[in-house]
């Protein structure tokens, strides 16, 4: 609590925090307790500087030097119409939340089979089954990050999905976000809460849209937890307006043989920060971390990967593909942390960007700490422009140069949504990563034959 | 007139001079090989036909459908019908063969004012051409050339080449580093292509790809030009004696 900066920013935040006090004082103590605690910490360490090692590549200081209030309370006015355009086709359910409240209306859960919970955490929280104390807030480490602090103080609502053991589910579990803001800088800090229970088998997007261009906050903490031979994936979409602020935290929590992955794409947003957080946990976990990131103008997009080895025999894969035009800033850090019982880890990571223009700007930094001596850990970065023999190879075969330029682009981009198992999921994905791409440029594909290769 | 003509060609990358007149004509219906040793300029002649920019042409014309060739940008050269099947093939990590190839073809029909092919239409002529090629189904949904064996590459060249069917083909020594199953694969797939309206350039360092591919025209280039031209019985003579009788003083000591 240093400067004045801090307690100015405090100010809207002290406000919001008490107004949620006041709004949960119907909630169990050990949440309010969980709250308290953890709006203690954010009030002692506050917003992060660049002369954190974590937050050296991204500064905060257009959140911190900003007065952000919760969401008035009371309806927007939208209707199934206004989230139909964002929907996935032959998904299993959609959980929509506007300004991070949960909005039953605009939802649908009918169609799930037994064995799958999905609805408000909120809701969950007034129910309290015991998964919830078991697990909500386990996880996140509000001592490290002061925006999962944030988001423990001050969270409303969010998702809760549970797999009960042994359910699998195929279709995709759809968790979409719909900011609205527009006037006085706004904030809502969703917190989901994923369990998926041993030998269970799930696909979640978690999709983060806007329906207006006002200055948003949009702060969400996820907690994974991936139970005994689970196989669970998980898919967050950014794409809010480029005056939104995204913050996000993905900490997945892998029991043994699990096999968990996690894609990120992020389109939308002023200036992002991708937090993805495994702990392999147990024997035999299997980990995917697979991320894409186009920016353009003064876009911010930061990527922080923390992967933790914590049981042997455990692989995880790191690959993140970035492309960055215009005066566009990316960061990749990618740290893999093998703690000493983590022997015969297998552990990779790559990433890989294109820089569109002279002005676009990446910073990637591996980090490896290994207290383990049976390990393979490999790690590389690469940092390019359009391969020119390439696109002279495409356009010795009668593709013009601009649709060419357009094709390698979302090849490039491909290669991250070649990973994407679930097909409803891989075909939503493309159609919006298409449409994120200049008009000229962008590539055909009206019919069934996809584009990315497999 | 001649499918292809070229006159006097000279061409320079890196301010040096590679190809020093150059004088070829090639009539539709006629297979040619042209033969040299490594430096002689052939692969520049195939890189300098497709246009790639690196290549800058210094002197002379090149008619191709009697169209200025050298005024045209690659795309519009394999629009008016010409191919190049590259010597290292480029791996294009991402994208998937058929969407590519589809892609091309689409650009080709557009050009010529023929409606696009839909998936129904030409997945069924794509898997014809793989076949014919003896490659797996499955190379279609792979990236284009991406983790593809040396040999793969070079058949994938040649599928593309059936399916864009061109007027043209000149294969960059799509021959080297084959094993005979392979050479016999391509080989069959080059003289299924063979017609009275297509013509086809074979580069290559080797006679054994000419006794798949029986050439009309053999020529010899040497130090950026065509030193001696001849039947399929130049091939032979070459294999036997090398290149060292035909220019001595260009081939060094060879």
């Amino acid at each position: 609590m240093g400067t004045i900066a801090q307690v100015t920013e405090l100010g809207s935040l002290l406000v919001a925090f008490n107004e949620i006090e006041q709004r949960t004082l119907t909630q169990p103590g050990w949440i309010r307790s969980l709250r308290r605690d953890a709006f203690t910490r954010f009030c002692d360490v506050g917003f992060p500087t660049t002369k954190d090692e974590d937050w050296r590549f991204t500064s905060v200081a257009s959140i911190s030097g900003e007065s952000f209030s919760l969401p008035k309370s009371g309806r927007t006015s939208l209707t199934l119409q206004d989230v139909q355009p964002f929907l996935i086709p032959r998904a299993a359910c959609v959980l929509v939340f506007v300004n991070g409240r949960f909005r039953a209306e605009l939802s649908t859960t009918e169609l799930l089979p037994t064995g799958i919970t999905a609805g408000s955490v909120a809701d969950a929280i007034a129910n309290g089954p015991a998964t919830l104390e078991a697990h909500l807030g386990r996880y996140v480490d509000i001592q490290r990050d002061a925006f999962c602090s944030l988001n423990t103080a001050l969270f409303e609502d969010g998702a809760y999905v549970r797999a009960a053991r042994g359910t699998v589910l195929e279709a995709p579990v759809h968790l979409l976000y719909v900011s609205t803001a527009a006037g006085t800088p706004e904030m809502a800090h969703p917190r989901n809460l994923l369990v998926a229970e041993s030998e269970t088998q799930i696909n979640i997007v978690e999709e983060h849209v806007s329906l207006s261009s006002g200055v948003f906050f949009s702060n969400v903490v996820t907690e994974l937890i991936a139970g005994e031979n689970a196989v669970v994936s998980h898919h967050m979409i950014e794409r809010e307006s480029r005056n939104v602020f995204h913050f996000s935290t993905l900490r997945m929590q892998q029991d043994r043989n699990s096999n968990v992955s996690s894609h990120s794409v992020l389109i939308g947003g002023a200036l992002v920060r991708n937090n993805v957080h495994p702990v392999l946990g147990g024997e035999g976990g299997e980990c995917l971390i697979n991320g894409l990131f186009l920016g353009d103008d003064r876009q911010h997009m930061d990527n922080y990967m923390l992967v933790e080895h914590v049981s042997p025999h455990c692989n995880s894969r790191q690959f993140y593909n970035g492309i960055l035009d215009g005066h566009a800033h990316g960061v990749f850090h990618g740290r893999i942390v093998v703690h000493q019982e983590a022997q015969k880890t297998n552990a990779k990571q790559t990433n890989r960007n294109l820089l569109l223009s002279d002005s676009a700007q990446i910073d990637t930094k591996p980090q490896l700490e290994i207290y383990a001596d049976d390990v393979k850990c490999t790690h590389g970065a690469t940092i390019g422009q359009i391969d020119e023999h390439a696109l002279f190879y495409l356009r010795s075969r009668g593709i013009d140069e601009q649709a060419a330029r357009g094709l390698l682009l979302f090849a490039f981009a491909g290669e991250c949504l070649g990973r994407l198992k679930s097909d409803p999921i891989r075909k939503h994905i493309e159609r919006i990563v298409h449409l994120s791409l200049p008009a000229g440029i962008r590539p055909v594909t009206e019919d069934g034959l996809e584009m990315a290769s497999r | 007139m001649s499918l292809l003509e070229i006159r006097d060609l000279h061409a320079t990358v890196n301010n040096q001079e590679i190809l020093k007149g150059i004088d070829l004509a090639v009539n539709a219906g006629e297979v040619h090989s042209l033969m040299g040793p490594n430096g002689s300029g052939k692969s520049t002649l195939a890189q300098v036909l497709a246009r790639r920019d690196t290549y800058v042409v210094t002197r002379g014309e090149v008619l191709f459908n009697g169209k200025d060739l050298l005024a045209m940008k690659p795309e519009e050269a394999a629009c008016e019908g010409l191919f190049l099947a590259f010597q290292y093939p480029v791996e294009v990590p991402g994208i998937s063969n058929a969407y590519f190839l589809r892609a091309a073809l689409n650009a080709l029909r557009k050009y010529r004012g023929e409606e696009p092919l839909d998936a129904i239409d030409f997945l069924p002529i794509l898997k014809e051409k793989m076949k014919l090629l003896e490659m797996d189904e499955r190379f279609q949904g792979r990236s284009v050339n991406d983790g593809f064996s040396g040999g793969e590459k070079k058949r994938n060249e040649i599928v593309q080449m059936a399916v864009l069917g061109p007027k043209l083909a000149v294969l960059d020594e799509t021959d080297s580093g084959l094993d005979i199953d392979a050479l016999k694969i391509v080989a069959r797939g080059v003289n299924a292509m063979r017609s009275p309206d297509r013509a086809i350039v074979l580069i290559t360092h080797y006679q054994r790809l000419l006794d798949y591919i029986v050439p009309d025209y053999v020529h010899v280039m040497a130090g950026g030009r065509i030193v001696k031209s001849g039947g399929p019985e130049l091939a032979l003579e070459l294999e036997n004696k090398g290149y060292g009788w035909i220019a001595p003083d260009l081939v060094g000591a060879e």
